[in-house]
Formats: C-alpha cells, structure tokens, sequence
C-alpha cells in the first residue's frame, strides 16, 4: 500500500470512502475463502488423524495424532480397490470415445460448404431443450442389451451438445476457409486435413474436451445406479455411496476387531472422500485455464 | 388448390409440385424458377455430397447416437398415452388417452411436488444467481492479481467435487451426533439438532450447498464479461470524480448486463429441471415432505415400482413445462432487452 501512494503515476488520490469500500471487500473476499477452504482442510485433516480423535470430535483444523489407518484400510479393501480401477477404466475409455464422435460432430458443423450443417445442427440443440424423459431413455438402453454392461457408462451418454458447440465454435474461429482451399486444391482429402492440419491447430479445444469428460465420467454416478446390477462393475461414486452415505461399511471391515470398528468406519469416511478426491482437486489448479478457456469458447456465441 | 389464389401468393410459399393451376404466363415463369431452385437445391445437396462424401461419414456415428439415445426416447415418450405391457412392448401396448396425466392430477402428491420443486428451484434462483455476480465485481476490483487468481483458484474448486462426495460432506458434517455442526452446537451449550431429518432445513442445506459449490465456477463468465468492458469508460468515470461503488453501478453493471440477461434466461428455462442427483441423495425418510420432487418421483415410480407409463406421463409433464418456460422467457427477453439465446 504504501509503495502505491508514493508513486508518481498515481492521478487521483483515492477518497476514505474508497479505501473503506476496498477494505471491505478485502474482508469479504477473505471470508469467502475461508468458507470455501475450511471444509476441505477439514476433511483431509481428519483423514489422517486417529480414529479416536475423529469420533470424540477433537479435529478443529489440523490433523490430531496423525496415522494413516483410514487409507491402510481402503487400500486393503477389495471392493474400493475394484470401484477404483472401474472407474479409471470408465474414465479412460470414455474420454475417448466421446472426444472422438464430438470432434467427428464438429468438425464438419463447421465447415461453410457442408450441406445439411444447419438442420443438423439444430437437430443436435434441439435436445438441449427437450429430451423423452427418464423411462423411455432407459427402455431404449435395455432395448439395446446394455443394461448392467460397462457399455450402459459409456456410450448413452456419450455426447454433450455442450461441447460439441464449443468445439465447433473453435474450429470455426481458427481454421481459416482459405487453409480449406488451399488444403482442396493440393488435392487433400477430408480426413488427412483434420488429421494432419485441423487437429495439431486445435490442441487447446481438444485439450478442454478431454479435460471435461474425464472429471464429468470420474464425478458421474446416476447412470451407474440405474443401469448397473453388478457389484464388480460399479464405479469407485456408487461404492462411497454405499459406504459413506448409506452408511454400509459391513463388507468392508473385519468383524473381528470390534471395539475399533465404529470409530474406524468413521474415520473411513474421510479417507474415502480424499482418495476419491484428490486425482481431480491434484491436477486442477494446472489445467483450471482449461476449463475458464472451454467455457469462455461456448459463451462468444451461445 | 381447389380456390383460385392471387398470384403474388405463389411467390416463394408454395412449392413447384403442389400448384395445380399454372394457367398464365407469369405463373409459368414462377414455376420454371422454383423448379430451377429445387434443381439447385438438389444439385448442391449432391455436388457437396460427392465432393465431402467423407465429412458426411464422419458425422454418421454421432447422428446415429442422437437418433438412438435422444429422439428415439422421445418418440418412446407415446408411452404416456398407453398402457405399458412387457409382452406387446410399446408399440404394441394399448392406447388409454390421458388416464396417467389425469390420475397424477387428482393425486394429492401433485402438489406436494410441484410445490418442492418450483420452491426449491426459486430459492436456488434468489439466492444462487446474484452472488456469482457480486464475487465477479468484487474481484474485478481487486489491484492484486496474485491475490485475486488464488481466490478464484480456490472458489472454483468444489466445482470438481462430485455429487456423491458433496453429499458425503453434508452428511458428515451434519450428522446428528459427530457432525462438526452438532459437535460446534455441542461446544457452546446448546442441543444437537438433526439437521438432514428436518424437512424445513432441507431447502436451505440444498441451496448454501448448491452456492458453495457453484459459485466460483458461475463467477467466472461474469469476470470475462467484466474484462471485456472498454477501458475508456473507467477513465471517462475517473475524470468525472466517481467513487469505487458509482463505477460499479454505473459502469460495471450496464457493462455485463447481455450476459446476465441470458445466464438468467438459461436459469429460469431449468426451473422444473432440478438436478436429480444431489436431492436424490440427500433424501431420506425424515426429510421426503419437502425433499421429493418431481425428478425423484419419476425415479422411484417408474424404476423402483416398475410403474412405467405413469412416471412417463410425469416426466413427461415435466419436460414440456420447462419448454415452454424456457421459450417464454426467451421471448420475454428478446422484447424487453434485445437479448435472447436464439
């Protein structure tokens, strides 16, 4: 502040009024953080504290009696350890294949010369603001045989108009008509053009799309619970959901060591949250340009 | 055809094929040129078709996918209007006319639920949209910029929570017993309260949630708006000696207002479209006066009881409600401020 008020460039000096407003946002932005950082810190540090400090309610801020039983369980727990990999499994293969047929969408919704672009087009939004509803989707999805297959996760809500409208709407903006002709002239075909010219251009969106599907298929839940039967296939979301929220820890821990049991199932809890986390909230703050970038495309012209 | 229309008519509206009575001479021009039109027509269609036969394969796969994921439910939506046999499939299945939508009307569960889902969804509405703004022009005021990325660092991220760790959080820290809010209670002398088997807590824990989580994310379109506002307006309003919060209301406002005209369009146009997830989960039997709305209805009629054509007809209700909504506000929009999202 003070090196501000010294120097030359300052016109206007600023009114008490002012300085009062600016103070008072400052403590409010200050709050702000606080409200958003204090229940995760919260979470973590109880997730490494013992058992018996979370249950008798010892944990304010940091982690008391710091041990790492909670995680020694999950790892050792066969049922999180299958959701887990399921749901890097739906994760990966699902990144793919709906990074793929978005692209294959847009790409061609963005050329001029495509005829037919814009009742596709609108074919496409028009499901945006419309859809058949719950049970007749899930009567087309058991018509197809996918219930309680890993295809049910990967395929029927494989495309989001969303990003089919940002990713054309960059395409649109970088790839210049004349590259296009250019490209027709020396006689290139439409593939090798967006394999070897478009794509390379087109990085960043192509980065956004992975980067969306892949935290929406890790967050995703709902599909999961009306499409799937079988534990073995259940994602790592619907077995906290089982653990944390209905509260069913029976499979996960052994009878025998009954006296610790409710206070490690506790102490569970917030391990499970933090693992479950931790992959998403660990590369966020690298990739948050991404996701500002991906929602800025879509709002130039929504 | 039969009435003899007046010739300015022809032009454009009808199409070659349908005019029956093309006696004279400037009627047989109109229809030498709508013919060449649909020539053209057709002619383009095939000449971009033979020329980017391979854009045209590209996009097979994914139209295939709207076809069969989106509108082929929507046309499996008839199953409102008939009763569903597992035998004869949909099809096959006999017509009852409007038996579903009438029996969900005279249910007095009726407006239970439209009542907990238009109060939960205006509540989220009140008090969700304007704050995303206020933190956009609070932060837009901050000088520091490493202060300012950390905040919207920060604030941004429960975006990524996913909703059934949102939940789990909630829970945990409301649990009646080892809650930090009942152990916080606990701490200054006064009594527990189970706060998830309230029913008239459940809106507010929804919406405090809701704001916790989404704020930072919704910030962000308000901030680019804010960057975008031309910077001789600031000097303009230096010059003319206003204060922080007169360039605020003066400049900053008007600046973003496009943008909140059609962030609120898109809200509104969801009003009857409540996240299913998350009330879902925060459900339990304590809290299911204020907490079941239509969506979770539909979920536990229909896939719980097996009740198909009768949470169809209800979805159905649903989806059409929030059409017209959304076309309304729209249109709302676009008289009253230029603004629209079509």
């Amino acid at each position: 502040m003070a090196i501000s008020t010294a120097a030359p460039r300052r016109r206007i000096r600023e009114s008490a009024g002012d300085r009062l407003f600016m103070f008072a946002i400052y403590a409010i932005l200050g709050l702000v953080l606080i409200a958003v950082l204090y229940p995760l810190i919260y979470i973590v540090s109880s997730s490494i504290s013992s058992p018996a400090a979370v249950t008798s309610g010892r944990v304010w801020l940091w982690p008391v009696d710091v041990s790492f039983r909670g995680f020694q369980t999950i790892f050792k727990t066969p049922q999180i350890m299958t959701g887990y990999a399921n749901s890097l499994f739906y994760m990966s293969a699902g990144t793919v294949i709906s990074v793929t047929l978005t692209i294959m969408l847009a790409y061609p919704l963005s050329r001029k010369t495509f005829f037919g672009r814009s009742g596709i087009l609108m074919l496409v939004t028009f499901t945006m603001l419309f859809s058949g509803g719950l049970i007749p989707t899930y009567l087309v999805v058991k018509e197809m045989g996918l219930i309680d297959s890993r295809w049910a996760l990967l395929i029927p809500n494989a495309i989001w108009v969303w990003q089919v409208i940002i990713a054309r709407s960059f395409f649109q903006s970088t790839i210049p008509e004349e590259l296009v002709e250019a490209s027709e002239i020396d006689g290139c075909s439409d593939w090798r053009f967006l394999w070897s010219v478009v794509l390379p251009l087109s990085k960043p969106i192509v980065a956004v799309l992975v980067l969306m599907y892949a935290v929406g298929q890790w967050n995703a839940y709902f599909d999961a619970l009306i499409y799937l039967k079988s534990d073995k296939l259940y994602p790592l979301q619907l077995v906290l959901r089982s653990i944390i929220i209905q509260n069913n820890s029976a499979g996960v821990m052994d009878p025998s060591i009954h006296v610790q049991r409710a206070e490690l199932a506790e102490l569970l809890k917030y391990s499970l949250i933090v693992v479950a986390t931790l992959p998403v909230l660990i590369i966020y703050p690298f990739v948050q340009r991404y996701f500002v970038q991906g929602m800025l495309v879509g709002s130039v012209k929504g | 055809m039969i009435k003899p229309r007046k010739r300015s008519q022809h032009n454009g509206v009808i199409q070659g094929g349908i005019v029956l009575q093309s006696t004279t001479v400037s009627e047989a021009t109109t229809l030498k040129r709508i013919h060449a039109k649909r020539r053209g027509f057709r002619e383009r269609a095939l000449k971009s078709f033979k020329a980017h036969w391979q854009l045209y394969l590209l996009v097979l796969p994914p139209l295939l996918f709207f076809l069969i994921f989106k509108y082929y439910p929507m046309a499996n939506a008839v199953l409102a209007f008939k009763d569903f046999n597992v035998v004869k499939g949909i099809w096959g299945s006999p017509w009852v006319g409007m038996k579903h939508f009438d029996a969900f009307f005279e249910n007095p569960i009726f407006w239970t639920l439209l009542q907990n889902t238009l109060l939960l969804s205006l509540f989220l509405l009140l008090a969700g949209f304007p704050i995303p703004i206020l933190l956009a022009l609070m932060l837009n005021e901050v000088r520091s910029t490493r202060f300012k990325k950390f905040v919207q660092l920060v604030t941004f991220a429960p975006y990524f929570i996913s909703t059934v760790v949102m939940v789990s959080i909630i829970m945990l820290f409301l649990a009646p017993r080892l809650g930090f809010a009942n152990v916080a209670l606990q701490y200054f002398g006064l009594e527990p309260i189970n706060f998830l088997g309230e029913p008239g807590m459940f809106r507010s824990i929804y919406v405090i949630s809701d704001i916790w989580q989404t704020a930072g994310y919704a910030a962000v379109i308000y901030l680019a708006a804010l960057a975008g506002i031309d910077p001789t307006l600031y000097e303009a309003a230096k010059v003319d000696g206003a204060s922080r919060l007169q360039k605020i209301i003066h400049v900053d406002l008007p600046g973003i207002l496009p943008t909140i005209t059609i962030i609120l369009i898109l809200n509104v146009g969801n009003v009857m479209s409540l996240g299913f997830e998350k009330i879902y989960l925060l459900q339990n039997s304590l809290n299911l006066p204020s907490s079941e709305v239509i969506a979770t209805y539909v979920y536990s009629i229909g896939l719980l009881n097996a009740n198909y054509s009768f949470a169809t007809a209800v979805g159905l209700f649903n989806s059409v409600i929030n059409l017209i909504l959304l076309v309304t506000v729209n249109a709302l929009a676009k008289r009253l401020s230029n603004t629209s999202i079509w």
